[in-house]
């Protein structure tokens, strides 16, 4: 669900292929019928961005008829938990969750929290800056009810939440026949036991909504139910669409993260001091109490000897975050000259952010902007190739932006390494020099910071202190065999990998990291890459049938299979023989198996939680989800989400139908992130007749993203050479519309033309009692390379998930017409 | 007479075909066959190929075999290219002998020897072959050559994700497919089949895994060799010469017949 496998992942479906060969059941659940659906056992369609309807439906189905894996259940998740008496659920207040304050459209999520019992003093003196910040934080346990029946336990309150999401109401708000709702449940029930396991993958289907976090969630709570999680054969996998976009979150792309998902300070939080930040961050009862651990370590990696115990290890050195700098705040703040320059690098905005023109309006009032990428794309192009400077509407001379376009590499003319969706470390070479003047990312990064720290070199100021004492020495180790030498692969991968700072050799993984200042690392989940001086693991290629494990490196320490301890019942045995995966080796005291066991080696599964213990002590043998507070499944969340506890179904912002027929009052998201003041940027709310048709945007094998990669290329442009929109055979029928005919397809947000490619993989849907057609269009097209058209993304509105801020891009309202627009793309 | 060293060839096994096309990309690019300069949407499904042709030497084709209803969906995906006939059609009226069986037992068309006489065009019973607009002479896929001497697979079966192309030796291909039918069938495809055993053209050295019959796939079920449809074609030139012989005589009689009968009336009336 959620994802084209085959189209976006082309390379890795091999696996899936080899699955079904196996005798897997394929499932495809989509709006469209793709090729991902072409290579399946079975497709089952339902209408763009009701998800959570789906598998809420599936949820209670479990729950209904008594499928779930009770002994998993009550061990490995929270649902024996007691909840708090004044936690409101949706199926009380009409569709919001108690806590909700209307003007902030915010949550206030204490009525969320677990009932506890009296927290127990810890003994003796904490060993470390890490223990005592635990001990400052620790709670009492919550209260249980192994027995279920509690009815605020969190199995109790989910039974009551998701009671309404019936196969009926799927029929209803997805347009999926129950037949084949049932079809799906009793395949992925009969399929999830003892012996058996089912995974669910997913991709941007899921993510890209104003409720994409709990899209996943819900995913996550049925698996938890299932007794999927852990195990082998099991999971919700998230598919990554880049080669190394996961090791780009990993080592912290994202503006609100630190290498290794630690958090950025922020400006107005209590994180004035180094103990401070960590008091807020801290998590007392889980393997994140080793947090200190990890943050210091970074310090000590990027400000070397400067950082000490007497500075707070150059904490303050940190730039502060001062609000939300996501993407989309950051091309508002442009917008609003706040923000004066910018570099992009690989991206290309001005046609692969939604709301597009929105963009390259916000482009054109920067002073300067800084361009690296192999071609010269729209982002660089816009202020005298974008559709609205070319018909005359905004004229080239009024845009005052100094644009500076970079060169830049392919992947094939640098080194280094990729992170996969397996988070798996793989180490490439390169294979020839760039072009004239080309230069890889990190050769222009790398050099730049020489630059930087040349021109504040004789700066006093505080605010230069950072840029004055940051390590900055990857000089390359030369290759003889190239003329332009890159950064030293070797010095990176050490500082990420860690290393002692006494004696300056590389740290065997995590374990070994300190709050003290003694060990610096530039990523703690990658730590363990580098062991030995002379010892890449990223490196590694012998592969074998089963888990590779000496093929490259996962993160972390190895592990392939995140939470492995789940693959073993309670008492450290395999659920099954079949499903044997890790479990406990009672003669040798040791946990053992096919992978890194992904738990204390040598805790025995009988090994109480300590009362009044911090990080892993608080967790017994038995709790295998150690990253967790509690080290169990969090079917309900009680902290960490903006939205709600539990997955609710919601509308998305433009949607066809008049209602959210599960909570009337309640049609959409109330913390959905609405960017209305933005220009063209109106969501069409509800059953708008001036937008009739449900329409979702993708994309395809062909092309990668906006194109900035594909559409330059005349072998891959010929492929998919015009921007198409695909629609039914019955609408196009309606609109007296043929295959290759031009098409005006028209949002509040803009207008854009494609061609029509009439087929029937795309199908009307009943809803709501009556026929809802949705088309679907690729995002690949732009105004400059080889193969150019309009700009698909001119036409989704900026509007964003409260948690992380994605957009949503995968299910909003337009108007489709036949021709072509009067006077070309505007 | 070229000696055969080894019989290689390509099992192309449609059922792990999900339509990718990397193996025309790999194809184009080591073969450097130019892209088209002005493409556009053929408005057919994902093929925007459209043929085999002296440009493209793989052709994906992309087949929407759905009802109306919806409730039998399936979209094909077949990566199509020269079969490299035992029975090559194309290399038996070739005036030239330009085409010629290489020591890997494939079909090959020499360029130096070519006269772009488009015989072979109209030899080929599958319409793989085209006139190159840059070389001027008959083109089509070489099943990488010039990899295949350097002990490497061809580029399209190297870069194919699913190893839904395979390359090897033929009759390593022949029991790897007959055991995948077998498996197939028990799996529920129960049209599974083998195309291009020894039934097609005395066999085919590049042959196929299809879901359902060769007709589905816009395969002829019994391709021919150009020689037997010649027949038809010969007799029927005989019919023609004689029939065109005598429209003309008639023609020419009635013409006589006429004019002899207007002399006729001029004479009687004056």
């Amino acid at each position: 669900m959620g994802s084209n496998f085959a189209e976006n992942h082309p390379v890795a479906f091999r696996f899936v292929l080899r699955a079904r060969d196996n005798g897997a059941r394929i499932l495809h659940v989509d709006p469209r019928f793709t090729r991902t659906s072409a290579m399946s056992s079975d497709y089952v369609p339902m209408r763009s961005g009701t998800d959570i309807a789906f598998i809420g439906a599936l949820i209670n189905y479990v729950i209904q008829n008594d499928k779930f894996f009770k002994e998993y259940v009550v061990n490995y998740t929270n649902a024996p938990f007691i909840v708090k008496e004044e936690y409101q659920d949706t199926e009380d207040l009409e569709g919001i969750f108690s806590g909700f304050d209307p003007d902030k459209k915010a949550y206030d999520n204490a009525s969320w929290a677990y009932e506890r019992e009296d927290p127990v003093e810890p003994e003796g003196e904490p060993a470390n800056l890490s223990e005592r910040l635990a001990r400052e934080k620790l709670a009492g346990r919550p209260k249980r009810d192994e027995t279920l029946q509690h009815p605020r336990s969190v199995f109790q309150l989910m039974k009551k939440h998701y009671s309404r999401y019936t196969p009926e109401m799927v029929e209803e708000i997805c347009g999926t026949s129950k037949e084949e709702f049932l079809m799906v449940a009793e395949t992925v029930t009969a399929n999830s036991n003892p012996e058996r396991t089912t995974t669910f993958c997913y991709a941007m289907g899921w993510t890209q909504h104003t409720y994409g976090v709990q899209t996943i969630r819900s995913g996550a709570i049925l698996q938890g139910l299932l007794g999927n999680m852990g195990r082998p054969g099991g999971g919700i996998l998230a598919l990554r669409g880049h080669a190394n976009v996961q090791g780009a979150t990993d080592l912290s792309t994202l503006w609100n993260s630190l290498p290794g998902y630690l958090d950025m300070p922020a400006k107005g939080a209590a994180h004035d001091t180094l103990e401070d930040f960590l008091r807020d961050k801290m998590r007392p009862t889980s393997f994140w109490q080793n947090y200190p651990k990890y943050l210091v370590s970074i310090l000590k990696a990027w400000y070397g000897d400067a950082a000490t115990p007497a500075n707070d290890f150059a904490y303050e050195a940190l730039p502060k975050t001062l609000g939300n700098h996501s993407h989309y705040k950051m091309f508002e703040e442009a917008y609003n000259g706040i923000i004066k320059g910018m570099m992009v690098i690989g991206q290309n905005p001005a046609v692969g952010g939604q709301n597009a023109s929105f963009h390259r309006k916000a482009l054109g009032k920067l002073d300067w902007l800084v361009v690296k990428d192999p071609f010269l794309i729209e982002t660089a192009t816009f202020w005298y190739e974008a559709p609205e400077v070319k018909n005359g509407s905004v004229k080239a001379e009024d845009i005052g932006t100094e644009v500076f376009y970079l060169p830049s590499t392919v992947f094939a003319e640098t080194e280094g390494s990729f992170t996969n969706t397996s988070r798996l470390l793989q180490t490439k070479e390169k294979a020839a020099d760039p072009p004239g003047d080309c230069r890889s990312d990190l050769w222009f990064t790398y050099e730049l910071g020489k630059r930087l720290k040349e021109l504040y070199k004789d700066s006093n100021a505080k605010r230069d202190w950072g840029f004055n004492h940051l390590t900055w020495d990857y000089e390359p180790d030369v290759n003889p065999r190239f003329k332009i030498q890159e950064p030293s692969e070797h010095k990176i991968v050490k500082e990420i990998n860690g290393y002692d700072v006494a004696t300056g050799a590389p740290v065997a993984g995590f374990g070994d990291l300190q709050d003290d200042g003694s060990t610096a690392c530039g990523c703690w989940i990658y730590s363990g890459v580098l062991p030995e001086e002379s010892l890449n693991r990223a490196a590694n290629r012998e592969g074998d049938d089963y888990q590779y494990l000496n093929w490259g490196f996962a993160w972390p320490a190895n592990r392939r299979n995140l939470y492995n301890r789940a693959s073993a019942r309670p008492d450290g045995k395999p659920w099954s023989e079949r499903k044997k995966y890790i479990w406990w080796d009672a003669g040798k005291e040791e946990w053992t198996g096919y992978d890194v066991p992904d738990f204390a080696a040598t805790k025995a599964p009988d090994t109480p939680a300590v009362p009044g213990g911090v990080g892993l002590a608080a967790q017994s043998g038995k709790d295998p989800f150690l990253m967790n507070p509690d080290g169990v499944i969090q079917l309900f969340a009680p902290a960490g989400l903006a939205d709600g506890p539990l997955p609710t179904h919601y509308e998305p912002p433009d949607t066809p139908v008049s209602k959210n027929i599960l909570y009337p009052e309640q049609t959409f998201s109330p913390t959905a992130v609405i960017f209305e003041h933005l220009p063209n940027n109106k969501v069409h709310g509800a059953n708008n007749s001036k937008y009739p048709f449900v329409i979702t945007t993708y994309r395809v094998t062909e092309h990668h993203l906006s194109g900035a990669m594909t559409r330059w290329l005349p072998w891959l442009a010929e492929l998919m050479p015009e921007l198409f929109l695909e629609i039914s055979p019955e609408l196009a029928s309606e609109l007296g519309v043929h295959s290759k005919d031009f098409v005006t397809v028209e949002t509040g947000r803009g207008k854009i033309e494609a061609r029509a490619l009439v087929t029937k993989r795309m199908r009307p849907l009943k809803v709501e009692g009556k026929m809802v057609h949705t088309v679907g269009m690729p995002i690949h097209w732009g105004y400059s390379g080889v193969a150019t058209g309009s700009v698909p993304n001119d036409l989704s509105a900026i509007v964003a998930d409260p948690n992380v801020y994605i957009h949503s891009s995968k299910a909003f309202t337009c108007n489709v017409k036949k021709g072509r627009l009067p006077g070309g793309v505007v | 007479m070229t000696q055969i060293e080894s019989k290689k060839g390509m099992f192309i096994d449609t059922t792990l075909c999900h339509g990718c096309k990397a193996c025309e990309v790999a194809c184009k690019s080591w073969n450097e066959l130019p892209a088209n300069s002005a493409p556009s949407l053929t408005g057919n499904s994902y093929d925007n190929t459209g043929k085999l042709d002296g440009e493209n030497w793989r052709h994906v084709k992309f087949i929407e075999d759905i009802s109306d209803d919806r409730k039998d969906s399936r979209w094909l995906f077949l990566s199509d290219s020269c079969k490299h006939c035992q029975l090559a059609g194309c290399m038996s009226v070739c005036p030239t002998n330009a085409i010629i069986r290489t020591e890997f037992d494939t079909v090959y068309i020499d360029h130096d020897t070519c006269i772009g006489c488009k015989y072979c065009i109209t030899g080929c019973p599958f319409g793989v072959i085209e006139i190159g607009h840059l070389s001027g002479t008959a083109e089509k896929c070489t099943l990488c050559y010039d990899r295949l001497q350097a002990g490497q697979q061809p580029a399209c079966a190297q870069a194919c994700p699913t190893d839904s192309i395979e390359f090897g030796e033929v009759e390593d291909l022949v029991t790897m497919a007959k055991k995948r039918e077998q498996y197939l069938q028990s799996a529920g495809y129960g049209k599974a089949q083998i195309y291009g055993d020894k039934n097609i053209l005395g066999g085919l050295n590049v042959f196929y895994m299809l879901e359902d019959k060769p007709e589905k796939y816009g395969l002829p079920s019994d391709p021919q060799m150009p020689q037997k449809t010649m027949v038809g074609g010969y007799w029927s030139s005989v019919f023609s010469l004689f029939a065109v012989g005598l429209v003309s005589l008639l023609s020419f009689r009635s013409y006589r017949e006429r004019k002899f009968k207007e002399e006729e009336e001029t004479t009687t009336g004056a």
